[in-house]
């Protein structure tokens, strides 16, 4: 029974002195208590909800309030040539909001989307894990086609939405090792105080210069501070926008690339592995970057661009492996030109010192004229001479103990050879950047003990050979150094910022320590490699076309298969607008390979087209075809 | 009418009608708050009706003057049709209520509105006052002085109808209300153990949320045990009384449990489990409570001011002007303008029931009471359910909600109790 009425009889009622009525009416009392006593409850809830706990506050603060941030528009990059190769172009992502779909259609969707059921389902999930009432994109990047499909569909699939954004997109199949790519910040990142700015699913620029340009080619981001509802539905602008800050555009990039020369270039070391580097030895500006081999840059954009990544990444010929900065090699007989300058800049030679041939101290190539000059003997790239010679500037008798003699005399060379910027970054506007080696005596005291070790032990160095590691950027910019006679400038993609010129270090000239007029003892040698009787870069020639190249052959031995070709030069040898460097990796000889393929680009670069086919032809195949010949 | 309009007028009492006046008042500047967009135009500035029309603060203008009319018409008739008609109100009600359920278009999943062109009402709404006065007659026929089963019986049928009809017209919250009679019928002289009980049920429900059932069975039998023997000289005598009471307590807990998990359906179990803990339904019942204490939380001391509010503004808050307009009051009023609102409805409680407690009849101080009970239980569970203390419950705050359906109840409801107040001299002793 719901109600039990009290009987006035009961000993309850007759606890009272006063009548049942009167008793009934005292509960009135009763009734106002509970009243009050709720009234009191809620007075004291509220004053410790509205008064005591700021925490409300806060989180109303981050209710109403959205930032909204406008990504601008990212810089574009072009070439030498004013050629855009760089551009951006809106991409598609299927968004869903997982708290609007109704009555879905999942079979009919998948049709639409070409996309497996299961796919989806796990898609879905994802998505409403992430958010029930918020968008998030389902499926990124959309093809034209799938664009096409789902578009005109769209309105049977509430839920679902289309967003456009802006992704990277390529006018050129090549320069993919320098212009690196662009891609969605990783958690990692987002955690380092360097990129604050950025929020989760931003883009950035992740390596070559989309990275080492990044804040320039983002431009500032705009904020707008809006009031929004828990569904993100917008209510307009804060205090009228008192507080938001437009975005900026990006600053376009005015690379010194030469489209063609680039194209050209990947294709002459299609199938090898190696790389091309070509410098405007005048202003330090990088004509061609070639590493090989290559990729197209489109790889690493749009849809499937993970998959692809992964696929370069597990490929074992490497095509991620950004060889002119990152790949060190021995130079070989290219050294050999350092080497005698910095003899010259001792003093203890003279562009007429003559050497034996002496096949006693270290094998010559091959037979030849006595080197009775240095240009004889760069000629014909004789190891004894340049063993003599390098002999003579280490053992300077600076101390009677002939070990301790070579610790200095190695000291002195490697503070000479270091002003050519070897053995450290030369610090191109590309991150990654290897230094290469140049050994110290404390190296070989390490390996050998202090005066465990004395010339015969690094006589190697006299011709480029063993613990010495340069890059082919290093190497091209040896050629630029000789081209300018003493100096170069840092070696840049990147020769104009928006209306700008380049950044401001790579306006200045570095000196090396070897006065010009030695470098006009070198160089009649080094177009007599070329254009010599008998020098051992005659298939460089572009004497046909009046062009004199300044060039020096190399021959790299490598304990793990044949030797590298190499071959560095610069033309007009009279007024150079070029300096390179040619690396094929087990192309043996380097007059053979190395030497035609960098006239190639010479010829290309300065002629605008090339007429020597035949030696395009000579260059087909990959690097073994050399090795029979030889 | 049996007197001058004057001398009728000065009988009123309009203490209450002030205080309904000013809660009518306050309640629309909170609901044109709570449907304000800024970017829209104040006011009634160059919009047309259509557009007007649009704007719940609009359409709540249109209520209260519609509920005017009606107060005025209740007043003015025959304070002894009430009386009379009791039942013929509540057979009208119960007869809406069936038909509802019958022909209603589901509306937000409840089909509890009746639909007569562009007007929607809700009879759930009506059902307060006439059986109110229903069960108000029936007690003034019964004697209260003898145990009388089949007058009980007949009472609690009564009582059950209504909010049995509304449950099957799946609005629970407002069939909840009639729970509120228990008040009217406690101060009549029903046993105050069915209060008590009562309240024990709705704490146990909520320590058996928070504690395991065998840990709150030990727990209780400690506390009894030691009550027992502390009071051991007295209570030794009263052993198997003292037995039945453990084990009353302890079959509670187990009917409790029943009650939570099998009787109750799953949302209704996730509206009593975010009380204790918001985040067991983020994104359902809980969001809308986090939400409701943003809002009035945000608000401080002094509120953020009049159309300031953000809470409140951007649906944030769910049903913003109807069921949760109390979270604008604290948003916008802060913790001074929620304090005059708490005075408000104690001042018309405490006046109705001084208003009860002088009718000469025992039907009119039922009804007083009847009313008194309806107000308090509209706002303590509204005002509970937007600070967290009561389960989320889709009941408005009377006066201030918007809502034609709701003004106009609470308006009947307090007007003929006024009407029946103003006549109290005339009014014979049954
Ligand atoms: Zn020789």
């Amino acid at each position: 029974m719901l109600c039990t009425f009290v009987d006035p009889d009961t000993r309850l009622g007759a606890f009272y002195p006063v009548s049942f009525v009167q008793y009934l009416e005292g509960r009135k009392y009763v009734v106002q208590t509970i009243f009050v006593v709720v009234a009191l409850l809620f007075a004291a809830r509220l004053f410790y909800i509205q008064v005591l706990d700021g925490s409300y506050k806060l989180a109303a603060d981050r209710n109403s309030l959205q930032r909204i941030v406008q990504v601008p528009y990212r810089g574009l990059i072009f070439d030498r040539n004013g050629k855009l190769i760089v551009q951006n172009t809106p991409v598609y992502d299927l968004m869903v909001v997982p708290r609007e779909i109704k009555q879905l259609d999942t079979v009919r969707l998948c049709e639409l989307l070409q996309m497996p059921v299961e796919e989806f389902r796990l898609a879905l999930t994802a998505a409403k894990t992430y958010s029930r009432v918020k968008a998030s994109p389902l499926i990124q990047n959309l093809s034209t086609p799938e664009l096409a499909a789902i578009q005109d569909n769209l309105i049977d699939f509430p839920g679902f939405s289309i967003r456009a954004h802006m992704a990277r997109s390529y006018k050129t199949e090549n320069l993919a090792h320098a212009l690196g790519y662009v891609g969605a910040i990783t958690p990692k990142l987002l955690e380092s105080p360097k990129y604050a700015k950025y929020i989760a699913g931003d883009n950035l620029g992740i390596t070559g210069l989309e990275s080492f340009y990044e804040k320039t080619l983002m431009g500032r981001r705009g904020v707008q501070y809006r009031m929004v509802n828990v569904r993100g539905i917008e209510k307009g602008a804060f205090r009228d926008g008192e507080y938001d800050t437009l975005s900026v555009a990006g600053l376009d990039l005015h690379t010194s690339i030469d489209s063609e020369l680039q194209q050209y270039g990947e294709m002459l070391m299609a199938q090898k592995r190696g790389s091309i580097v070509a410098l405007d030895p005048k202003t330090g500006e990088i004509l061609a970057f070639v590493s090989a081999p290559n990729f197209e840059p489109a790889r690493l954009s749009g849809k499937g661009m993970g998959n692809r990544y992964m696929d370069l990444l597990n490929n074992p010929e490497r095509p991620l492996f950004n060889r002119p900065l990152m790949a060190t090699y021995p130079p070989g007989s290219v050294f050999k030109l350092v080497n005698e300058l910095v003899a010259l800049q001792m003093g203890v030679v003279t562009p007429y010192t003559s050497f034996p041939c002496n096949q006693r101290l270290v094998k010559c190539t091959h037979r030849h004229e006595p080197p009775t000059n240095v240009g004889i003997a760069i000629k014909q790239s004789c190891n004894p001479y340049f063993y003599q010679v390098m002999r003579t500037a280490i053992m300077r008798g600076r101390s009677s103990n002939p070990k301790e003699d070579a610790r200095l005399g190695l000291a002195e060379w490697r503070r000479q050879v270091m002003s050519f910027g070897l053995g450290q970054q030369l610090g191109v506007d590309l991150g990654s950047e290897r230094k290469g080696s140049i050994p110290s005596p404390e190296l070989y005291d390490k390996m050998y003990g202090r005066h465990g070790w004395n010339f015969r032990t690094i006589y190697s160095l006299s011709i480029g050979q063993g613990e010495i590691g340069i890059t082919g950027l290093q190497m091209a910019n040896i050629m630029a150094i000789i081209a300018n006679r003493g100096y170069y400038y840092t070696p840049h993609f990147v020769r104009g910022i928006g209306q700008g010129g380049p950044l401001p270090e790579y306006r200045e000239r570095h000196y090396t320590n070897i006065d010009p007029q030695h470098f006009d003892a070198i160089i009649p040698g080094m177009q007599a490699v070329v254009e010599g009787r008998g020098g051992t870069g005659n298939l460089a020639s572009l004497a046909q076309f009046g062009i004199s190249v300044a060039g020096k052959t190399g021959t790299v031995q490598n304990a793990h298969g044949p030797d590298h070709a190499t071959f560095a030069a610069f033309a007009p040898a009279e007024d150079p607008q070029i300096a390179i460097a040619v690396f094929i990796e087990n192309a043996g000889f380097g007059g053979t390979s190395a030497a035609p393929m960098a006239s190639l680009m010479i010829e290309k670069y300065l002629r605008r087209k090339v007429e020597r086919t035949q030696w395009e032809t000579w260059l087909e195949g990959d690097a073994s075809k050399f090795i029979r010949k030889r | 009418m049996s007197s001058s309009p004057a001398r009728y007028s000065r009988s009123l009492d309009w203490v209450t009608i002030g205080i309904y006046a000013l809660m009518v008042g306050l309640g629309w500047l909170n609901v044109y708050a709570a449907s304000y967009s800024p970017d829209a135009p104040l006011g009634f500035a160059g919009q047309s009706f259509q557009e007007l029309m649009a704007n719940n603060w609009f359409k709540q203008i249109i209520w209260i003057g519609t509920a005017v009319v009606l107060m005025v018409i209740l007043v003015v008739v025959d304070y002894k049709a009430y009386d009379t008609f009791a039942y013929v109100f509540y057979a009208v009600v119960v007869l809406l209520l069936l038909v509802t359920l019958f022909i209603a278009r589901p509306i937000a999943g409840s089909r509890s509105w009746l639909e007569l062109g562009p007007v929607r009402l809700q009879p759930a709404e009506f059902a307060k006052f006439a059986t109110a006065l229903a069960v108000s007659r029936f007690m003034a026929g019964i004697n209260l002085r003898h145990q009388n089963w089949r007058d009980q019986a007949v009472l609690a049928g009564m009582t059950l109808l209504p909010p049995l009809l509304i449950i099957a017209s799946n609005e629970t919250g407002q069939a909840l209300v009639f729970g509120a009679f228990l008040l009217a019928y406690f101060r009549e002289g029903m046993s105050p153990l069915i209060l008590i009980v009562l309240a024990a049920a709705g704490v146990i429900l909520i320590l058996a949320l928070l504690i395991p059932k065998l840990w709150l069975i030990g727990g209780i039998t400690l506390i009894l045990g030691g009550v027992f023997l502390v009071n051991s000289r007295v209570m030794r005598h009263h052993l198997p009384l003292a037995l039945s009471v453990w084990a009353v307590v302890v079959g509670m807990v187990f009917g409790v449990d029943f009650f939570f998990n099998q009787v109750l359906q799953p949302h209704q179990r996730k509206r009593i489990e975010v009380l204790i803990n918001p985040s067991a339904d983020p994104l359902g019942v809980g969001w809308n409570v986090t939400q409701s204490k943003i809002a009035i939380g945000s608000g401080g001391l002094m509120g953020k001011g009049f159309l300031e509010g953000t809470q409140t503004k951007f649906d944030f808050v769910p049903e913003q002007s109807t069921d949760f307009i109390f979270c604008t009051v604290g948003e916008e009023w802060g913790w001074m303008g929620s304090i005059v609102v708490i005075i408000l409805f104690m001042a018309l409680l405490m006046r109705l029931v001084y208003v009860a407690e002088r009718q000469k009849s025992v039907f009119g101080r039922t009804y007083g009471y009847c009313v008194a009970s309806i107000f308090f239980f509209h706002f303590a569970v509204n005002v509970g359910m937007t600070i967290g203390l009561a389960p989320v419950v889709g009941i408005p705050l009377p006066l201030f909600s918007y809502g034609g359906s709701s003004l106009w109840s609470f308006t009947i409801l307090l007007f003929i109790m006024l009407a029946i107040d103003a006549y109290r001299k005339q009014d014979l002793v049954r």
